[in-house]
């Protein structure tokens, strides 16, 4: 048999078909199941790169500034995701936080540390050390990164709390919109590329 | 029309991880792209699938009947589950909130039970019936997965912000311990299901399948 480097096998029924270039905004489907086979990938290695060390300081501003702030009868107080985390360790639900701090803030920091690293090496068309790994890892914490439904968490806790006291969104919550929207962009399904251009 | 070859008459296996499709003379066990394990479908799918499955519908009990959350204003605290806080929003006229909580937290877990519950048993019982829509079905398991997450971060983040003693404290209750272990749980048996199973025993030749007209033909089966 030719080389299978050309061949794409659909992860929902298992048909093989020829890779296609594709134009812009076009994908191709599975003819038997309707799954998305291909899609078109407008970024290049340096926009993916540029726009990885974009998401790593909003990670920072996300992490170290207070998501929002309250205030109530003259009293203040401020959370970051952290502080969420740390609300969740007391008591028998130590384990819920464990999971809250791997999908708001470790997933998604090793996802950006893994592409940063991986993005960089690219750069000058080398792989990088450890480039497999690296590679299956950024796979394997796609969907455990859930940094767009914490934003919708942080949404609906203002709405929840406008009622008793003064809710201040804060940087954190900004950074946390921005940030999330550009996860999804850039550690997307076609990181896979790296692997046919290296 | 004919469909295209699949993987399993080529002697190919895709790779999970690089998508790769990996020659399988000599039954390699590790992707030779990028090492990752290869499995022709995901080993044990079925039971792991219910196993997970079951295991998600014990916790969704308590997680619903125990409270997520307790507040305390002014000395009188009172816990609250999530439905409660649904119907708290609801009556304060933020509907809007209401029905985000609602689908994220009780409807969408819902919804997973009874699509995989589907997905299974129509697998196991080699049900020729509506390949395509039980694909999409499972591609949209798959994409809601994470979303009832939402409840256990809200909570969360409010816990974290109102800690004013005596005047006002908000604390998580054992529910959302419960609740975030459904949405693990949901997620993992999903992961589990090897979407692949639905064609297996899918015939050679599909009977008219031009790709636009697939939904004028009444009732066509294969033959």
């Amino acid at each position: 048999m030719a080389s299978t480097d050309q061949l794409i096998i659909c992860e929902h029924c298992d048909c093989v078909y020829e890779k296609v270039v594709l134009a812009k905004h076009q994908k191709t489907l599975c003819v038997r199941c309707g799954a998305v086979l291909q899609r078109y990938n407008n970024l290049s290695v340096e926009q993916r790169l540029a726009l990885s060390f974009t998401a790593a300081m909003l990670w920072l501003f996300a992490n170290f500034y207070p998501v929002m702030s309250i205030s109530m009868k003259g009293l203040k107080n401020s959370a970051t995701l952290w502080d969420s985390v740390l609300a969740l360790s007391q008591g028998p639900i130590t384990f819920m936080a464990m999971v809250a701090a791997i999908s708001i803030i470790i997933a998604p920091a090793f996802q950006l540390v893994l592409l940063i690293w991986v993005l960089s090496f690219a750069l000058a068309s080398r792989r990088s050390p450890g480039f497999k790994l690296c590679m299956r890892w950024l796979e394997t914490l796609r969907p455990w990164s859930m940094l767009e439904v914490c934003l919708l968490g942080a949404m609906v806790a203002v709405f929840k709390l406008a009622g008793m006291l003064d809710v201040i969104p804060g940087i954190g919550l900004f950074a946390l919109a921005v940030l999330s929207l550009l996860l999804i962009r850039i550690a997307g399904h076609d990181v896979r590329e790296l692997w046919d251009i290296l | 029309m004919k469909r295209p070859p699949t993987a399993s008459e080529l002697n190919l296996c895709l790779c999970h991880s690089c998508g790769l499709a990996c020659d399988m003379t000599g039954e390699p066990h590790q992707c030779p792209r990028c090492d990752a394990p290869l499995h022709r479908r995901k080993t044990n799918s079925l039971t792991r699938t219910w196993a997970y499955m079951f295991a998600a519908l014990a916790f969704y009990v308590p997680a619903n009947l125990l409270p997520v959350m307790n507040t305390t204003l002014l000395g009188s605290g009172a816990d609250s589950t999530i439905m409660s806080g649904v119907l708290e929003f609801w009556e304060h006229g933020a509907w809007d909130i209401a029905v985000i909580i609602f689908v994220a937290s009780i409807a969408v877990p819902g919804v997973k039970f009874v699509a995989l519950t589907l997905l299974l048993v129509t697998v196991q019982r080699d049900s020729h019936w509506a390949r395509k829509e039980r694909s999409k079905l499972y591609r949209f398991v798959e994409l809601i997965g994470y979303w009832s997450m939402l409840d256990v971060l809200v909570v969360a983040l409010v816990a974290a912000l109102v800690k004013f003693q005596a005047l006002g404290d908000i604390e998580p209750r054992v529910g959302i311990l419960f609740f975030g272990l459904v949405v693990v749980f949901t997620m993992l048996s999903a992961m589990s299901f090897d979407p692949r199973l639905i064609w297996d025993n899918a015939p050679d030749v599909e009977t008219e399948k031009p790709r636009h007209s697939t939904e004028q033909v009444p009732g066509h089966q294969a033959v």
